[in-house]
């Protein structure tokens, strides 16, 4: 039934936006220069209804804007680009069937969508199945490198390990606990980071691992456990993988028990500037997030990023975020493989992807690997008084992406190499590749 | 009788000596470390605060204020920093003079924790003689955590003078956190000091008594154990108390968000699947109202609730009778239609709201009376959930004596019992249907006031309150609000007794199988009514 109901609501927007692109064509053009086969064809695959609909509206509107600009600077081969936005409701099997009519109804020649995991692994069967590319720009677990999947978000050593190292070095906690939304993103970056501190001596003692559901917002237990725990007469620090709307009343609670950054820091990975614009950070000032990309790191290219966006969405409060460059790296590198290809044929992009170099917003240079991930600086940074961000520390070279933890038992031998080994789980050990390798 | 003449003498001296160097640099310790923060470098600003509290200059204190509130100004060319004061005018820190404007080119000097962490022990070694009592209690709690041995002959004269005697237990606490850590103090004095910091009982003394370290003499490490054991003792009895409050205050959110349901589903009937958005509704109001107030009447900021409520009460109302008037009149007598149907206009409430006020969270900010939290004993209350807490039993005696005193609740009761009878009573039974169905979603709308204080203002926020209140109202017992008002509680209670063993997922599960296997015992509930309206 709620499929259903949120299928219809989906067809709705998708016919509006049709009706509204096929308007603008009529519009600026009634010559006959303008058919079907000179565009192409651009799937966005992101949730407009639904709990994720918070997050993820977000992303539409950057890659219209994204998409609208390459236009103005005259389409790519000479083509004009098209948006196809559909809506796949925050659910997880329509992802699925959303991807499936992109590809084969609209014949997008690539799509840039998905945020939660779960979406990502419902979508990942239609697009092997069908050949075509996902562009994927969220802050994942890693643990994965498929061919049709190009992931601009960060893996778990371009965020969570460089979080960890700085508050070891800088701040000297000894105690850590790691406080997280039960599924699989924060199970499988917790498992990671437990490894990754035993490895560095921490006792396990020193380690608390805890869980609460999806949209949790009753937060006393939890938050005195955390006072409990700081109280053993070592630096404590709490690393957060609590994710969307369960943050605001976390983050509440602790200003409202009075725990303060200066003893117990609490270090965020999936709270950026959107999830601050609603709330109050007077009483969070000092606590950390680890990002890519931070909306008030200055550069040429950031300041230009952010005015445009001001200006598309004709709101000068509207805030950028990490995803959101995620998305802007992702096509740029489309644009310049495509180019490359001189084609958008889903082969010859995928083979032209790897090695191609796209300048971030953040002054460094992105760069696409072989394992399909990217490199990327890593941004610690504290949160100010007016809901930014202000960076206290910045790895000193780019880290390039790794698919495959090398702190977990089960992944460190494996790579991913779409390039020289065309595989996504190769062994360097027993040199085999382990799953299918096409 | 000499030294009478030499300090003016010597004054006198130190003037000339400024006059004579009054050039473009001032250069001393002080200027020199002012000169600091035009680096920026985190641990540059460090020295510099520290050097600043130590140099006893009267500008110390203005300049490590302003550094923590962001207001301190450096600009790398010129070299120069400033102060921008509360009042927008601005000084140079160097010297105290007046400046006309900061130029563009300055930006604050950052912060980070750690440098905040060394200006937070500077204020307190700078502000322990403070005339503000609640300045001077702040500043002996920062030292007494920072327990930096240099502040020690500050704490002390600040002892002496002291009258206040909870200003004065600080202060000692703050003494006796410094003497536990200094490597020469006697044993004597380590020994008393245990004892201060032992009757402190709270988790920062546990976690200052746990870092003493393994070089103390033997006594006064068996002295730290036994002081550990027994504030461990007495902070297990103090979590007995802080489970029940919590489990209080989860009870009495349970509660608000459920007794708007307990009257359209308890007693109406009416299987409401978009009584959250009411609530939702109720929220966004709190948002325009303040919002409002933000942008025209700034002052009336702490009575935007106030407001609020009524407001709540009437959008949120107004469209319970809309809905009742236009869908659930046709359904009546056939929940499985009404479920589907209040189902499909929960969704449109909720992308109404999307496309109105859009996907992202909305800032509702809390009334200073609403924030911070006060210490009962060794347990934290926080005042927002206190409030909220006040706020629903007053709800609930509200709605329990508009039932049972005014005709509405009369007439309410006599529908709800035996339509026809009442009908033929004369009552408009139709009428009253409507208002019931308003009177129940504009209690939802004043719940959504309250939630806005603890949750995020987003479209979904209904959602996560429905199945909990359909949860409350029928293991309460529907159609009795004490059967909703103990079965909050009793849920609440529950929950975050199980909570801390079971953590919170499998402690939500557990309550949920809790309540099957107590539904299967007792299909009506907690409180079943009996008699009549049982088999209406």
């Amino acid at each position: 039934m709620l499929t259903k109901i949120a299928h219809n609501i989906a067809t709705l927007t998708r016919r509006r936006m049709l009706a509204a692109t096929a308007g603008l064509a009529l519009g600026f053009s009634l010559s006959p220069a303008l058919a079907a086969d000179d565009t192409i064809k651009i799937g966005i695959l992101h949730s407009l209804s639904g709990t994720m609909a918070i997050s993820e509206t977000t992303l539409k509107d950057v890659m219209l804007m994204l998409i609208d600009e390459q236009n103005k600077k005259g389409g790519v081969l000479g083509k004009k680009l098209e948006a196809v936005v559909v809506d796949p409701a925050s659910n997880w099997p329509l992802f699925a069937e959303k991807a499936r009519e992109l590809i084969t109804k609209d014949k997008v020649a690539v799509v840039f969508g998905c945020w939660t995991s779960v979406s990502r692994k419902s979508v990942l069967p239609v697009f092997k199945e069908l050949n075509s590319i996902l562009f994927y720009p969220v802050q994942y677990e890693g643990e994965e490198s498929e061919r049709n999947v190009f992931y601009t978000g960060a893996a778990p050593n371009q965020q969570a390990i460089p979080a960890v190292d700085y508050l070891m070095k800088e701040e000297k906690v000894k105690r850590w606990v790691l406080e997280g939304t039960d599924y699989v993103y924060p199970r499988t970056t917790n498992k990671i980071l437990e490894a990754y501190l035993k490895s560095k001596g921490v006792a396990p003692d020193d380690i608390m691992i805890n869980y609460t559901p999806f949209g949790f917002s009753d937060w006393q237990t939890e938050v005195s456990k955390i006072k409990a725990f700081g109280s053993a007469g070592k630096k404590t620090a709490v690393v957060s993988t609590i994710n969307g709307d369960a943050n605001v009343p976390f983050y509440k609670e602790l200003g409202n028990q009075g725990v303060k950054a200066t003893d117990i820091p609490v270090v965020a990975f999936s709270v950026g500037e959107e999830e601050l614009a609603g709330i109050d950070t007077k009483p969070l000032v000092g606590h950390l997030a680890a990002w890519n990309y931070f909306e008030s790191i200055k550069t040429p290219a950031n300041e230009k990023f952010i005015k445009e966006w001001h200006a598309f969405t004709k709101n000068d409060k509207r805030t950028t975020n990490d995803p959101m460059e995620a998305h802007y790296i992702g096509f740029n590198m489309w644009v310049k493989a495509v180019e490359k290809a001189k084609s958008t044929d889903a082969d010859k992009v995928i083979d032209a992807l790897p090695g191609i170099e796209t300048p971030n917003l953040t002054g460094g240079v992105a760069k696409m690997l072989p394992n399909h991930h990217i490199t990327k600086p890593v941004f610690i940074g504290e949160i100010k008084g007016d809901g930014q961000f202000s960076v206290v520390y910045k790895t000193k070279d780019l880290v390039p992406g790794d698919a495959w933890s090398k702190e977990l038992e089960g992944s460190k031998d494996l790579i991913g190499d779409w390039v020289g080994k065309k595989c996504g789980n190769y062994n360097v050990k027993t040199n085999k590749c382990l799953g299918s390798g096409t | 009788m000499l030294a009478k003449f030499i300090a003016p003498l010597r004054l006198l001296l130190l003037a000339l000596v400024l006059i004579a160097v009054a050039g473009p640099a001032l250069a001393g310790p002080f200027e020199d470390a002012v000169a600091k923060f035009t680096t920026d470098d985190f641990s540059d600003s460090e020295e510099a605060v520290d050097a600043i509290a130590a140099s006893g200059n009267p500008l110390a204190f203005p300049i490590i204020n302003a550094l923590k509130d962001e207001r301190l100004m450096f600009d790398a060319e010129s070299k120069k920093v400033y102060i921008k004061q509360e009042d927008g005018k601005a000084i140079d820190a160097a010297t105290g003079a007046p400046v006309d404007a900061i130029p563009d080119s300055a930006s604050s000097v950052s912060l980070n924790n750690k440098l905040r962490r060394h200006i937070e022990a500077a204020l307190g070694g700078l502000t322990l003689l403070s005339p503000d009592l609640n300045t001077r209690i702040s500043a002996a709690k920062s030292v007494f955590k920072s327990h930096e041995e240099a502040a020690l002959p500050a704490v002390e004269s600040a002892l002496a003078k002291e009258a206040d005697r909870s200003a004065k237990a600080a202060l000692e606490q703050a003494r006796a956190a410094i003497l536990l850590f200094k490597s020469d103090a006697s044993e004597k004095e380590k020994l008393d000091a245990v004892a201060t910091i032992r009757s402190r009982g709270d988790q920062d003394a546990l976690a200052m008594l746990n870092d003493i370290g393994t070089d103390q003499p033997p006594a006064v490490t068996k002295a730290a154990a036994s002081a550990i054991s027994s504030i461990q003792n007495s902070l297990a009895l103090w979590s007995g108390v802080q489970n029940a409050w919590y489990g209080l205050s989860l009870g009495s959110v349970l509660l608000l968000a459920a007794i708007g349901l307990a009257i359209t589903f308890g007693v109406m009937g009416v299987i409401n699947m978009a009584h959250g958005e009411m609530v939702m509704l109720g929220a966004y109001t709190t948002f325009v109202v303040q919002e409002v107030i933000r942008t025209r009447y700034p002052g009336l900021f702490d009575y935007s609730l106030l407001i609020a409520v009524p407001l709540a009460f009437l959008v949120a109302g107004a469209i319970g009778v809309l809905i009742e008037r236009s869908i659930i009149r046709f359904l009546y007598g056939r929940p499985l239609e009404t479920l589907l149907a209040t189902w499909g206009l929960s969704l449109v409430l909720q992308q109404a709201v999307r496309t109105i006020f859009g996907p992202t969270n909305r800032e509702v900010g809390n009334p200073s009376w609403m924030s911070g939290a006060f210490e009962l004993g060794q347990i934290t209350i926080t005042y927002n959930r206190l409030w909220i807490l006040c706020f629903t039993l007053a709800v609930f005696v509200i709605l329990l004596a508009m039932l049972r005193f005014t005709a509405l609740g009369l007439q309410m009761r006599a529908v709800t019992q035996n339509r026809r009878m009442a009908a033929s009573m004369g009552i408009a039974t139709s009428r009253v249907d409507a208002l019931t169905f308003g009177l129940g979603s504009g209690i939802a709308g004043i719940a959504g006031v309250a939630l806005s204080q603890i949750d995020n203002v987003s479209p979904n926020l209904g959602q996560g309150y429905i199945i909990d209140s359909f949860m409350v109202v029928v293991f309460g017992g529907v159609g009795n609000l004490w059967g909703t008002l103990v079965g909050a509680f009793t849920l609440g209670i529950a929950n975050k007794f199980l909570e801390p063993v079971a953590g919170a997922v499998l402690g939500k599960i557990a309550i949920l199988v809790l309540i099957i296997l107590f539904i299967q015992k007792r299909p009506r509930g907690l409180f079943a009514l009996k008699g009549r309206a049982v088999e209406a």
